[in-house]
């Protein structure tokens, strides 16, 4: 019993310390951001890796998600008559929780985990030890530019996550299930704000969400042991921890922004 | 102040050795990889730091270039205390020392030219043209002009390493650093690192640190020897001073014998009693 | 090199397409349309209960929609509630006497007030007070009457005539 308290605690201690390393790790990628204006080249190949290279799936997932809110949301509005109010529903929902937090789960599985690989195999491959052997330092020439494109490609992946989710509700609820298109629409315009819903919603989330989702890839990969078995451990870490951590702060915000 | 320099540099500064050592103790978690080591490692020449694997050879050349720290002793490199120095001046004297990593460590989204490159077009601000022609003349050198537009999973190990090598001697450095250069080659191979990295040292005017447990390859092209077991030097000399060496230790190592002070068998109970047949055993 | 030119055309359709789906957002998913919509002249109308009305809400009338809700406030003094009407411009001739009620847009929809015109020939204008309102019906005290008219009821047979 007392062991399995002094494990806890021992877990405990070492999380914190690992907390305190990635801050570290995130003040040191901050300070190298200024060198990154000379290298736009760097992130333009990053943005493309990250952000290009996750269209088809968020693209294909919004797609899905907005069709079955439609659907479900047809099913049982429908009983009560008020499927009037589809549209609303659609929106509300892909706007304010599903676009984000689904569009930054989806990015920690494909991009995520590809960046923490390819950072830890670098590290296993000495790349990076080489390169601060040849005195160029990793944080600006590897890191901070991963770092930023995903910064910039996690709010635009949100983003279209959630307007081809409500596209595809729009489809499933008008084309296939007969709601009057126009109050679709006209009944969504009246109740999703511009601030209250869509910048507080999907644009605060996404943008802070990739901020935890890319920090997290970045270091998880510049932390891995530098062995084969390391590297997979720490792809698995990224997209364990970015998803708590993408849940538990996407609650601390609903609750700030739309709670009651 | 960051460098400082020899006191009792009465000497010519050439006869002075590049990287001074003393007194370098270092560990790792609990078990301690150096104890109190001294090593000089005198300039234009080619130095060979051997022992049995494990022994740390690595983390002794981190040491120099600065990546470690070490927990006691001074590391000088041509005057400068390497673990005093700031980030800044660190990196200015990396810009002087080489390292060729085992694996070679290029960057696989790169082609081999722009390996070469690299060092060049983020240290200097040369125009295209001449970084073109410098490259081509590393390449040249190790000969693989050809292969320049190669991406390194495209590569040999062999042509990995040169191609490393190439990148290494990119900004005309003072000191290569070479770690295990010799693992894992074919013999082909390694008569043409062991010729280039000679050929580069004294065409160059280089000072080279070999990292090696290759004994055969890497004493023919030293000038001097370091061998280092269990975190201390065990002896220290010329390839042909160590030859005639009395330590049983030596010989065996030099020599690659099975069995030697360095013993064969790994600590166990006496055989006999283990298998049972002791005496006692018998009467049952 | 060739292939960074298609890696930025890629990455500037992907920046594009990403602001367009804001766009989309903003536009047809959004109210924007209705925040523009400040150039409406405000009206003033008291009420003695606005039961859920809320800031935003529709001001209609016959059914049209001509304006929101953009203020509600309470007198201090006579403790009524003072709801402030913004009114599309384009709107510009009803009757000053026209009455306002807040009504229920369903049986458990949003409230909204709804407008009857008048026959005055003024007009209301920036600053003008509606003087006939109906409050809205709040269902306890709807039960309520209910309960009392049916206990009265039960008392009544030998007042009728």
């Amino acid at each position: 019993m007392i062991e399995r308290l002094q494990r806890l605690g021992r877990l405990a201690l070492l999380s914190l310390a690992r907390l305190g390393k990635a801050t570290l790790f995130l003040l040191r990628l901050l300070g190298a951001l200024g060198a990154l204006g000379k290298r736009p080249g760097l992130m333009i190949r990053q943005l493309y890796s990250v952000g290009v290279l996750s269209l088809p799936i968020i693209a294909m997932s919004g797609l899905f998600v907005g069709m079955v809110l439609g659907l479900q949301g047809y099913t049982n509005l429908v009983d009560f008559g008020a499927t009037s109010t589809l549209g609303t529903v659609v929106a509300l929902s892909l706007v304010r929780e599903l676009g984000p937090v689904l569009a930054a789960l989806l990015y920690a599985a494909r991009a995520g985990s590809a960046l923490t690989a390819e950072i830890g195999l670098m590290k296993t491959t000495e790349q990076l030890a080489a390169m601060q052997m040849m005195a160029v330092d990793p944080f600006a020439r590897v890191f901070a530019p991963r770092f930023v494109a995903g910064f910039i490609a996690m709010p635009l992946l949100a983003g279209i996550f959630t307007a081809i989710g409500v596209l595809g509700g729009y489809f499933v609820a008008v084309q296939q299930l007969g709601v009057d298109s126009g109050t679709f629409w006209s009944r969504m315009q009246a109740s999703v704000g511009l601030v209250d819903d869509i910048i507080k919603g999907v644009v605060v989330k996404s943008v802070m969400f990739g901020w935890v989702a890319n920090w997290i890839a970045v270091f998880e990969g510049y932390d891995a042991t530098p062995t084969s078995e390391g590297i997979s451990l720490a792809t698995t870490r990224t997209v364990v921890n970015t998803a708590l951590a993408v849940l538990v702060l996407d609650f601390v915000l609903t609750a700030i922004f739309f709670g009651v | 102040m960051t460098a400082t320099v020899d006191p009792s540099a009465t000497a010519p500064p050439d006869a002075r050795p590049l990287v001074t050592v003393r007194g370098l103790s270092f560990h790792r978690g609990e078990r301690v990889i150096f104890q109190n080591v001294d090593l000089d490692i005198p300039r234009g020449k080619i130095t060979a730091i051997m022992g049995p694997s494990g022994t740390g050879k690595t983390t002794l050349l981190r040491l120099i270039g600065g990546q470690l720290r070490p927990d006691a002793g001074r590391i000088e490199v041509d005057g400068a205390c390497v673990h005093e120095l700031g980030r800044r001046e660190l990196y200015q004297l990396r810009k002087r020392m080489s390292m060729l990593f085992q694996s070679g460590a290029l960057f696989t989204d790169l082609s081999v030219f722009d390996n070469v490159a690299f060092p060049l077009r983020e240290h200097t601000r040369l125009p295209e043209t001449f970084i073109r022609t410098l490259v081509l003349m590393k390449l040249e050198a190790v000969g693989l002009r050809g292969a320049r537009d190669l991406m390194p999973s495209e590569l040999s190990g062999g042509m990995a390493r040169r191609a490393a090598l190439a990148r290494a001697i990119a900004l005309d450095p003072t000191m290569i650093m070479y770690d295990e250069p010799f693992s894992g080659q074919d013999p082909i191979t390694m008569g043409v690192l062991i010729k280039l990295i000679r050929t580069l040292n004294d065409a160059l005017g280089l000072t080279s640190v070999i990292v090696s447990h290759d004994v055969k390859e890497t004493a023919s092209i030293a000038d001097y020897i370091y061998l280092i077991s269990e975190g201390s030097v065990v002896d220290h000399g010329t390839p042909q001073a160590l030859e005639r060496s009395s330590s049983a230790w030596v010989e065996q190592f030099l020599h690659a014998l099975p069995d030697g002070p360095m013993s064969f068998h790994y600590p166990a109970l006496p055989y006999a009693q283990d298998l049972s047949l002791s005496k006692e055993a018998a009467l049952d | 090199m060739g292939t960074l030119k298609k890696l930025e055309l890629a990455v500037g359709v992907f920046v594009v397409l990403g602001l367009a789906a804001f766009f989309m957002l903003a536009m047809k998913v959004s109210n924007i349309a209705e925040l523009g919509e400040d150039k409406g002249y405000k009206v003033t109308a008291r009420f003695e209960n606005i039961g859920g009305l809320k800031i935003r809400a529709p001001v209609t009338l016959g059914g049209v929609r001509i304006g929101r809700v953009v203020g509600i406030d309470l007198d201090p003094r006579s403790f009524e509630a003072l709801v402030t009407l913004s009114i599309d411009p384009k709107y510009d001739h009803l009757p000053a006497d026209s009455s306002a009620s807040i009504l229920t847009s369903g049986l458990l929809g949003e409230q909204y007030v709804g407008l009857e015109p008048g026959g005055m020939d003024d007009v209301l204008k920036n600053g003008s007070t509606l003087k006939l309102t109906q409050s809205a019906l709040v269902l306890e005290k709807m039960i309520g009457r209910m309960l009392t008219n049916a206990a009265a009821g039960d008392q009544s047979p030998a007042k009728t005539p």
